[in-house]
């Protein structure tokens, strides 16, 4: 086990794990008490586009990934406004529009046989220094965003009605927060792939909701929680040759029936 | 000069009618309240005056000006407290949502901030909840919480949407009672089902069914109790015949 810290691939992981694991548990947070899950979902599957379209035009994963995320953020909102009673019917088509999309395109790219499943799954051993730098820039953008407007966000997200009289613009902070949602999704997907990420987002984020009184008390626990059902499935994915992503998921579901079991009998 | 003036108002949400040439004034600390049918347009009156809808045909002037200006000065308590009741938030955050956002400082909570809702706490009996969740409160509670929110920004008008629709008779008599109080410098609307909770209270009610009928409550007695201490709306409407 110790020695394969030595290994760049695996430092790597793990550093990629936690920035990842403490990015998702504050967004999670944010997207569970909107009740955004589902359009996170919606996000992550059209983001696979954005990957067809990076693989074929030969540009970085990452870029592509994000342009179709925060494109797919920014229709989210506008439908928000404008039809919110069609919004699950657009975000189906944009899901399954997605990824036809990103399917077609890799098909297409001459010579491309990369693993297309790891996309789907995550591919968290093969993190590299620039993917490391993206995950930390994100994570303190986050950071920032949310220390600045803390209370807005707060606001937007408890009472939107209340918060438009107070006069604040619950527009501007809906789509920053789906925006934040969209590059969350894009860097989780590289830790447990596009299928899985919905549960990278809710399942720590539940538990620390059951636990806390103010919301940045939930982001918090969530980044710690997520955190180390991150840790242990590497480790366990490590120790026993199989998939990262989905060992991560199972020791997070594991997780969360020991906490509801515990909670119930408590 | 009254501080809202309603003139030859009507408003329609694509083609359907929802209020028709209403015309009311609100003074100073009167205790207005607001009843009728369901989908009558009592909550699309409030949304009105709080500037939420625009007014397309006639006009509503809050303290002389268009709605959107004053806003600053009325306090909002909006209907269904109950929803979203798990959501991680402290009593004091909810409360520190009244302010206007304007003077807030770089990050968080200004003292002074934190200090006026902790007053507007006490005003209505709930400082001892400040560090609570505000999932864990009773529905009275909560109402009350609301009210400190609304009471935060100074309001010199507070606007209630069936403020006790989800509440014991307990926690009613004492959301109506708070009221009472707070009339002494504050105007109150109160839009209501609760028709006989609030003759108590008001002095004066107005009924919208799409059309306003007013009626003047004062130097009426309105507490309208008979023989079995059992309230009687028939007797109650049959009074507000007598007031027309």
């Amino acid at each position: 086990m110790f020695e394969a810290l030595s290994f760049p691939f695996i430092q790597n992981a793990l550093i990629a794990g936690i920035l990842v694991s403490l990015a998702s548990g504050i967004i999670g947070s944010l997207i569970v008490v909107n009740r955004m899950v589902f359009l996170a979902g919606g996000i992550a599957h059209t983001a696979y586009g954005g990957i067809g379209v990076a693989v074929f035009l030969g540009i970085p994963i990452f870029l592509g990934a994000s342009i179709f995320a925060i494109a797919a953020a920014l229709i989210i909102s506008v439908i928000t406004l404008k039809h919110r009673e069609r919004m699950d019917t657009f975000i189906g088509l944009m899901w399954a529009i997605g990824m036809a999309l990103g399917v077609v395109l890799i098909d297409l790219t001459p010579g491309y046989n990369a693993d297309f499943m790891s996309y789907l799954f995550g591919s968290i051993l093969a993190v590299s220094q620039n993917d490391l730098y993206f995950m930390g820039g994100l994570l303190a953008v986050i950071v920032l965003i949310l220390t600045f407007w803390y209370r807005e966000v707060l606001a937007v997200s408890y009472d939107s009605e209340y918060a438009n009289l107070r006069g604040i613009n619950v527009r501007f902070f809906y789509t920053l927060i789906l925006v934040l949602s969209a590059l969350t999704v894009v860097v989780a997907i590289k830790v447990v792939g596009l299928i899985l990420v919905i549960a990278l987002l809710t399942i720590p984020v539940y538990i620390a909701e059951k636990m806390s009184n103010t919301l940045y008390m939930m982001m918090i626990l969530s980044g710690i929680f997520s955190s180390i059902f991150t840790l242990a499935g590497l480790w366990f994915s490590y120790e026993y040759d199989i998939a990262s992503g989905a060992s991560i998921i199972l020791i997070s579901a594991v997780s969360l029936f020991v906490f509801l079991t515990f909670n119930r009998f408590r | 000069m009254s501080i809202i003036e309603i003139k030859n108002l009507s408003f329609s949400y694509d083609k359907q009618k929802i209020l028709e040439n209403i015309n009311l004034n609100v003074e100073e600390k009167d205790f207005l309240a607001i009843i009728g049918p369901n989908g009558g347009g009592k909550s699309t009156l409030l949304k009105l005056i709080l500037g939420i809808n625009m007014v397309k045909d006639g006009s509503i002037h809050t303290f002389g000006e268009v709605p959107k200006k004053n806003l600053s000065k009325i306090g909002y308590v909006p209907q269904n407290t109950n929803v979203n009741t798990d959501f991680p938030i402290k009593v004091i955050e909810v409360v520190l949502m009244g302010h206007i956002g304007t003077k807030r400082p770089l990050f968080g909570y200004a003292k002074e901030e934190t200090m006026c809702a902790m007053g507007a706490l006490a005003q209505v009996g709930m400082e001892k909840f400040a560090d609570a969740k505000i999932g864990s409160l009773s529905g009275g509670q909560r109402q009350r919480v609301m009210i400190a929110r609304a009471l935060c920004a100074h309001p010199q008008i507070l606007i209630l949407d069936e403020p006790t629709s989800s509440i014991d008779v307990d926690g009613q008599k004492q959301i109506y009672e708070l009221l009472k109080v707070l009339n002494s410098y504050i105007t109150i609307i109160v839009v209501s089902h609760d028709v006989s909770v609030i003759m108590k209270y008001a002095n004066k009610v107005v009924h919208i069914n799409k059309k306003l009928t007013y009626h003047d409550m004062r130097g009426q007695n309105t507490t309208t109790l008979n023989q079995c201490n059992h309230f009687c709306e028939v007797e109650l409407f049959n009074k507000f015949r007598e007031v027309k």
